[in-house]
C-alpha cells in the first residue's frame, strides 16, 4: 500500500471572471520513504495539489477526486476534527517564505512547543526538551538560547530550520516542502536541501519536493512528476528523465536551464512550445 | 531648426494623446472598481439627490422656511392622527414647516462641508508639501504644532475657537477646519517623503524643475487618492461638527434653519412632540452616512493593495 | 525599549508646553480683556480694574505672563473659577471620576462588542452577517450622538419608562461619594436600590457615548483580521493541525490587535469630545457639561484649565498606548 495514493484529483476556484481550473485530473502516488519531485512553472498546479491534501485551500476551491487516501484512510471522508489530528502531526508542510511563515508576535520556542502540545502527551517538561532536542537536530545553533527568540532575530536560512523542525516534531510519515529554498540565499539552499535529505534518510519519511528548480530535483529526488497547467506531462525516475526525456515540455523545461544560454539571451519555455505542441 | 521642432511638436502632441488615453482608462478602471460596491453607489445617489434638493430648494420646499403658522403649532407629521398634508412632516413649536427647513438646512449642511474641505485641504496640502519637501528644522516645527493641535479633542478645541471667534456659522467652520487640518497636513507629509526619492522626481530635478513645480505638478498628483478619501472623511466629519456646535447653541444660530440648531432649538419638546426632534436628526444622520457610503467606496476603489485580493 | 520610551517622551515635551501655550493664549486672544469679562454688564471702575489688573499680573510683558503661567501650573494652580470660586483643579478633580466612570463602560462596551463583531465579519467574509455587520457599523460611525441620545430617551424614558432621563442617581439615594465612581459608592453604601438605580443612569450615555468608537473599532478589527488571516504564518498555524478557534483567535488575532490597540487610544480624544455631547445631553455631571456650562457662562479660567487638562490626559494615553503598542509587538520592543 502506497503512503500517498491521489487519482483523478481536480480543483477549481471560484473567481470574479469565472470558475478557474487549477488542477485538471492528475494522480499521485508516494511510497514510504520515497523522494517524489514535483516540478512545473508558476501556475502549474503543484502546491495546489498538495495543499488539497493538507485541507489549506481556500472555500473558493472546490476538490474532487476518485481516490485520495493516505495510509489507507479516506482523505475525502475525513471530517474536520479528523484532518487536524493527521495535519501536522502524520503528514506534515513547510512553506517557500521562512520568515512570513511564522508568527511574528511569538517566540520560536511556543511555536515549536504548540505543535507537540497539539499533536502529543509529552509532559510540559517532556516538551521543553524535545524542542531543544529538535533544534539541535536541524542545525540551530545555541538552542537554549534560541527558544527565546522571535522570528524577525533571526535569518531566512535559520527560520526554515524552525519551519523543518516543526515540520518533524511529531515525526511525521509524509513531508511536504513547497519550494523551500526559493526565498533564500544560494548558499542556504544547498545546506537547507542537505539537510532535508538527511532528515528524510534518517528517519524514513516520505518527502514531497514541491519546486521548479531542475537543480534541486537532481539533487535530492527519487521520482519527478512535471506538471504545466494543471496537467500531469511526465512522470518518471529521476535519472531517466534527465537522460531521456519523453515529453516534449519535459525537454523544453530541460533545455530552459541557465547552462544552456545561448549567447546574452536566457531561453524561455515558450520558445520550445511550438515545436512541442503542447 | 524648423524641421526638428515640428518633429518635437508631433511628438508632444502624440504623448499629450498617450497621456489623455492613460488619464481615461484610469477613470474607467476607477469607475469599474468603484460601481462594483453597491453601497457606495447608493451613498452617490443618495448625495446627488441631497445636492439637487439643495440647489431648488426654493422650488422643491412647500413653504418658506422661516414662514411662521400661527394657526399650526406644533402639527404632528400627516400619518399621524391631526396632521395634515400641508405639513407633511409637521410643524415646530413656533409653526414653522419642518419639511420646508430640513429642504433650505440640506443647503447649509453641503455648504458647511464644501467650505470646510475647501479650507483645511488647501492649508493642509500647502503645509503638508512645505514640511515634507523641506524637511529638517521646518518640518519638526510644522509637525510639532500638528501635533498640539491633535492633542485637544476635536469638538473641544471648536468650542474654544468659537468662543474667541464668537459664535455663529462662519466662525464655527473656521474653527473645525482648523481642527481638521492636521489630518491634510499628515497625510500629504507622508505621501511627499515616500515619493520625494523617487526616480521620476530626480528626473525632474535633473531636468531643472524648480521648486514650486516639484512641489505641486510633479509630487503632488501622486499623493492625491488618500488625500481624496481623506477629504470625503472630513466632508462628514465636518457636518456633524457643523450640526453638534449648532446643538451646542455655538454654530449657526436661529432662526438658521441648520439641522443641529433644529434639533437644539427641539430639545425642549423631546417628550411631548418626537417629530420635531427626530427629523432634523434623520436628515444629519442620511446625509453623513451617504458620504461615508461614498469615502468607504472610493477608498477601495482608490487603495491599490485592497484591489488585489 | 528603554530607548523607544525616552524617544515618546521626547516627543511629548515639547508638545505640552505647547499645549500649555495654547491655553495661555485662549484667555489673552478673547475679546475684551479678562476683567472685563468678570466684571460683565455691570462694568468695573477703572481704578479698581488697574489694581486687581496688577494683583492678576496682566499688566506684565506676555512672556513674563507666560513664565508666572508655567509656575503656576506646575504649582498645581490653574486658576479660579468666576463662577463657584472654588480653584479650577479642584473642581476638575471633584468631576473628573464622573467622566472616567462613563467613558470607561464606554469604551469597556465599545471594545467587547467591537472586536468580536469585527473578527466574526472578516471570518465570514463577504456574507450577509458581514454586510449587516458593517452596515450597522457604517451607521454608528455616521450617528450624531447627540440625536442618538435625545432618541433613546425618546424611546426607553419616554415611552418605555425603563430609564431616567437625567444624572447618575435617583433623587432619593444619598450616601458619601468616597470613590467618585457612583457604581461602586452606591454599592458600598448598602442602600437598598442604590445600585440599580445608578446602573439604570448608566446605560443609556453608556451606549451613546460607545458608539462612535464601537463603529470604528469593529471596522479597524474586521479590517486587520482580513489581512492577518491572508498572511503565510496563519496557514503554517492551520497546517499545524491547531484547531480554528486558536487559528483566529490566537495567531491571527495576536497580529491583528496592534493596529487595533492604537485604534482604541485613538479613541480617548473621541470619547472626551463624545463626553461633552453626552453629558450635556443626559445632565451628566462630568468635565464635558462643566466645559461646556463654563463656556456660555464666560467662565474662562475653566476653559483654560480644562483645556489643559483633557490635553494632558489625551497626551498621557497616548502614551501609555505607544508602550502598549512597544509590549505587544515584539519587533518594536526589540529594535
Amino acid at each position: 500500500m502506497p503512503l500517498l495514493e491521489i487519482r483523478n484529483l481536480k480543483v477549481e476556484f471560484a473567481t470574479a471572471k469565472g470558475p478557474f481550473k487549477a488542477l485538471d485530473g492528475v494522480d499521485y502516488t508516494v511510497e514510504g520513504s520515497e523522494v517524489l519531485a514535483i516540478v512545473g512553472e508558476s501556475g502549474s498546479g503543484k502546491s495546489v495539489a498538495m495543499l488539497a491534501v493538507m485541507g489549506l485551500l481556500p472555500d473558493t476551491a472546490t476538490i474532487t477526486a476518485d481516490k485520495m487516501e493516505f495510509e489507507g484512510r479516506d482523505l475525502r471522508t475525513l471530517s474536520t476534527q479528523e484532518r487536524r489530528k493527521v495535519i501536522g502531526k502524520d503528514i506534515s508542510m513547510i512553506f517557500q517564505e521562512p520568515v512570513a511563515s511564522l508568527n511574528p508576535c511569538f517566540t520560536i520556542g511556543y511555536q515549536l512547543n504548540e505543535t507537540l502540545k497539539t499533536h502529543t502527551n509529552l509532559s510540559g517538561k517532556g516538551r521543553k526538551a524535545r524542542v531543544i532536542e529538535l533544534m539541535k537536530s536541524v542545525g540551530l545553533p545555541k538552542p537554549e538560547e534560541r527558544v527565546n527568540a522571535f522570528p524577525h532575530q533571526m535569518s531566512g536560512g535559520q527560520c526554515q530550520r524552525v519551519m523543518i523542525a516543526m515540520a518533524i516534531a511529531c515525526s511525521p510519515k509524509l513531508l511536504i516542502a513547497d519550494e523551500p529554498t526559493t526565498a533564500l540565499d544560494v548558499t542556504i539552499q544547498k545546506q537547507i536541501l542537505d539537510l532535508l535529505v538527511q532528515l528524510q534518510q534518517d528517519s524514513g519519511m516520505g518527502l514531497i519536493m514541491i519546486t521548479h528548480d531542475m537543480g534541486v530535483v537532481a539533487e535530492t529526488a527519487d521520482r519527478v512528476i512535471v506538471q504545466y497547467k494543471g496537467n500531469k506531462m511526465e512522470e518518471a525516475d529521476v535519472l531517466s528523465l534527465f537522460e531521456d526525456p519523453k515529453h516534449a515540455y519535459t525537454r523544453a523545461l530541460l533545455s530552459a536551464l541557465p547552462e544552456n544560454a545561448d549567447g546574452d539571451r536566457l531561453p524561455t519555455v515558450s520558445d520550445f512550445a511550438s515545436e512541442g505542441g503542447f | 531648426m524648423t524641421k526638428t521642432s515640428s518633429v518635437d511638436t508631433a511628438k508632444t502632441t502624440a504623448v499629450e494623446k498617450e497621456s489623455r488615453n492613460a488619464t481615461k482608462a484610469m477613470l474607467v478602471e476607477f469607475w469599474y472598481y468603484f460601481s462594483q460596491n453597491k453601497g457606495a453607489v447608493l451613498g452617490l445617489a443618495l448625495f446627488v439627490l441631497l445636492v439637487s434638493v439643495a440647489i431648488f430648494a426654493p422650488l422643491v420646499a412647500p413653504h418658506h422656511p422661516d414662514m411662521q403658522f400661527r394657526d399650526a403649532l406644533l402639527s404632528p407629521p400627516f400619518w399621524e392622527a391631526g396632521g395634515s398634508l400641508t405639513y407633511p412632516l409637521g410643524t415646530d413649536a413656533v409653526g414653522r414647516d419642518i419639511l420646508s427647513r430640513l429642504i433650505f438646512g440640506a443647503r447649509f449642511s453641503l455648504f458647511i462641508g464644501v467650505v470646510v474641505v475647501t479650507i483645511a485641504l488647501v492649508g493642509g496640502i500647502v503645509i503638508g508639501l512645505v514640511a515634507g519637501y523641506v524637511g529638517g528644522a521646518v518640518d519638526t516645527f510644522i509637525m510639532r504644532i500638528m501635533d498640539i493641535i491633535l492633542s485637544f479633542p476635536s469638538l473641544l478645541l471648536a468650542l474654544v475657537l468659537v468662543a474667541i471667534l464668537g459664535p455663529g456659522l462662519m466662525n464655527a467652520m473656521i474653527a473645525i477646519a482648523i481642527v481638521l487640518q492636521p489630518h491634510f497636513v499628515r497625510l500629504t507629509r507622508a505621501a511627499v517623503m515616500a515619493e520625494v526619492n523617487r526616480d521620476y522626481v530626480v528626473a525632474a530635478r535633473v531636468a531643472g524643475a524648480g521648486h514650486f513645480r516639484l512641489m505641486f505638478k510633479t509630487i503632488l498628483p501622486n499623493c492625491l487618492a488618500p488625500l481624496i478619501v481623506q477629504a470625503t472623511l472630513s466632508f462628514s466629519n465636518a457636518i456633524l461638527d457643523a450640526a453638534a456646535l449648532g446643538f451646542l447653541g455655538m454654530g449657526a444660530q436661529p432662526p438658521t434653519p441648520e439641522w443641529g440648531t433644529m434639533l437644539a432649538e427641539a430639545r425642549e419638546f423631546i417628550l411631548s412632540a418626537w417629530w420635531v426632534v427626530t427629523f432634523p436628526g434623520v436628515a444629519i444622520l442620511v446625509t453623513v452616512l451617504a458620504i461615508n457610503l461614498v469615502g468607504d467606496g472610493l477608498r477601495d476603489a482608490l487603495d491599490p493593495k485592497l484591489k488585489r485580493s | 525599549m528603554f530607548r523607544f520610551l525616552i524617544g515618546r517622551l521626547g516627543l511629548l515635551i515639547p508638545t505640552f508646553f505647547g499645549v500649555t501655550l495654547v491655553a495661555f493664549s485662549f484667555i489673552r486672544l478673547l475679546p475684551g480683556d479678562p476683567l472685563d469679562l468678570l466684571a460683565g454688564e455691570r462694568g468695573i471702575d477703572p481704578e479698581r480694574k488697574a489694581q486687581l489688573m496688577a494683583q492678576m499680573g496682566f499688566d506684565q510683558p506676555l512672556w513674563h505672563q507666560y513664565f508666572d503661567y508655567l509656575i503656576d501650573i506646575f504649582h498645581g494652580d490653574l486658576g479660579i473659577s468666576f463662577a463657584s470660586k472654588k480653584p479650577v483643579l479642584t473642581e476638575f478633580l471633584t468631576l473628573f471620576p464622573a467622566t472616567v466612570e462613563l467613558a470607561l463602560c464606554a469604551i469597556i462596551l465599545a471594545v467587547c462588542l467591537g472586536i468580536p463583531a469585527g473578527i466574526f465579519a472578516a471570518v465570514k467574509r463577504g456574507s450577509v452577517t458581514d454586510q449587516a455587520i458593517m452596515g450597522t457599523a457604517l451607521v454608528g460611525y455616521s450617528m450624531p450622538i447627540f440625536w442618538w441620545g435625545l432618541l433613546l430617551i425618546i424611546l426607553f424614558s419616554g415611552i418605555l419608562q425603563w430609564t431616567p432621563v437625567s444624572g447618575r442617581i435617583g433623587i432619593l439615594y444619598y450616601f458619601p461619594q468616597g470613590t467618585g465612581f457612583m457604581l461602586i459608592d452606591s454599592l458600598m453604601s448598602g442602600q437598598k436600590g442604590a445600585f440599580t438605580s445608578a446602573v439604570s443612569h448608566l446605560v443609556l450615555p453608556s451606549i451613546v457615548l460607545a458608539t462612535i468608537p464601537l463603529a470604528v473599532i469593529a471596522r479597524q478589527t474586521r479590517s486587520a483580521m482580513l489581512e492577518v488571516l491572508g498572511e503565510d504564518y496563519v496557514r503554517t498555524a492551520r497546517a499545524k493541525g491547531l484547531s480554528p478557534f486558536r487559528v483566529v483567535g490566537l495567531h491571527a488575532l495576536r497580529n491583528a490587535l496592534i493596529p487595533v490597540v492604537t485604534t482604541i487610544g485613538l479613541q480617548v480624544g473621541v470619547l472626551l469630545a463624545g463626553a461633552i455631547l453626552t453629558e450635556t445631553i443626559f445632565s451628566w455631571p462630568g468635565i464635558g457639561k462643566w466645559l461646556v456650562d463654563s463656556i456660555s457662562r464666560r467662565d474662562y479660567f475653566v476653559v483654560q484649565g480644562g483645556l489643559l487638562l483633557i490635553a494632558g490626559i489625551i497626551m498621557l494615553v497616548n502614551l501609555i498606548v505607544d508602550l502598549l503598542y512597544g509590549l505587544i509587538n515584539p519587533r518594536i520592543r526589540h529594535n
